[in-house]
């Protein structure tokens, strides 16, 4: 039970807060967005969930 | 010579029971030649330790006797093997057994030493009654008493607890749900639409509220997932955490649900693979057996 959120995927620069503690990438459209998430799953072995407000997360859990 | 035939029949009732108990195992453990060979040497030195116990009694040999007590202690080791070893392969399953479950196995492993080492007991000492045909009356006895234990002694399962039946999975935007039982966040459309095509869901409603805080523990449902993966496979390699099965519950009904991503997607197979699920002994709760359980429940 050690959830940690790896990267960030977001459509939306205003909605993630610089500096955390995961690397966040910006995607200019959804496609982009789905495509780079799934990349990034599947590099770091983690899964996408959709905060459904433009900010997808990989998380390892 | 009435001594060394009783106790080569309670060895040989005693070796059988454990061989029986080996064979009626169907949760693919230990599914390896040398996991039975383990298993067999441990069961026969059970059943002739078990075997020889009265004979060097009578024979007034009480250090054999004491000797004997000391070497069934050494029989509690069996479950710590058991539980290293599983505990060893975890990392390497795709679908973890979880603690509760390793729990229950090592503790049944040892418990069948002992139960041979009873039957061999029980044979050796019928053997060593006077009268013509004792051994073979030793030898019946042994094996009927195997057989009652082998059927009376046995887990009860997810099926004995609760109803189980198929259920429809939906998706409110990314979060997956099956009969308002919220089971996980899933992000990207791909991923969804492999999960709709996919992936069997099942409900599983206990039928009181014992059988629901039973249902409630992490470690049987995660047992529930385990052996669901076990029997229909999983479609699922290391990067794919989202095709893991899933247990998750409805924290008012009680009730749980499993959606698994089988490589076999046959629901009927599904439900009776849920359904023999064993209930981890170590987990069961009864607070219906409590006055303040009761009063609670109505």
């Amino acid at each position: 039970m050690h959830s940690a959120i790896l990267a960030i995927v977001t459509l939306n620069p205003e909605k993630v807060v610089e500096g955390g503690s995961a690397p966040v990438f910006y995607a200019s459209d959804h496609a982009e967005q789905e495509r780079v998430s799934t990349v990034l799953s599947e590099i770091l072995l983690g899964m996408v969930h959709d905060l459904e407000n433009g900010v997808y997360l990989i998380v390892r859990h | 010579m009435r001594e060394l035939a009783a106790i080569l029949a309670g060895t040989l009732a005693g070796s059988i029971a454990r061989l029986i108990m080996l064979r009626s195992d169907y949760r693919q453990y230990p599914s390896f030649p040398h996991g039975y060979v383990i298993h067999m040497s441990l069961g026969v030195i059970a059943a002739f330790i078990g075997a020889v116990a009265l004979p060097a009694l009578l024979a007034r040999r009480y250090d054999a006797a004491t000797f004997l007590a000391i070497a069934a202690q050494q029989f509690r080791e069996i479950r710590n093997m058991e539980r290293r070893s599983l505990e060893a392969m975890e990392e390497t399953e795709l679908v973890r057994r979880g603690s509760a479950y390793i729990e229950g196995i090592s503790r049944v492993f040892e418990a069948r030493n002992y139960l041979a080492m009873t039957v061999a007991l029980a044979a050796s000492s019928i053997s060593l009654l006077p009268f013509s045909h004792s051994v073979h009356l030793g030898m019946a006895v042994g094996l009927a008493a195997a057989f009652l234990m082998n059927k009376f002694i046995y887990w009860r399962s997810v099926g004995d607890l609760a109803v189980v039946r198929p259920a429809k999975i939906n998706f409110d935007g990314p979060t997956m749900e099956v009969e308002g039982i919220v089971i996980s966040n899933v992000g990207g459309e791909k991923t969804r639409e492999l999960l709709k095509k996919r992936a069997l869901a099942v409900i599983i409603e206990p039928k009181d509220d014992n059988a629901s805080a039973t249902l409630a523990n992490i470690g049987q449902r995660q047992a529930i997932a385990h052996d669901a993966a076990a029997v229909l496979g999983v479609t699922k390699d290391v990067g794919d955490p989202e095709f893991t099965p899933l247990v998750r519950r409805n924290i008012e009904t009680g009730r749980v649900a499993l959606v698994i991503t089988a490589v076999e997607p046959d629901m009927e197979s599904l439900l009776a693979a849920v359904r023999r699920v064993p209930i981890i002994e170590n987990v069961v709760r009864k607070p219906l057996d409590t006055k303040a359980g009761r009063k609670a429940s109505d």
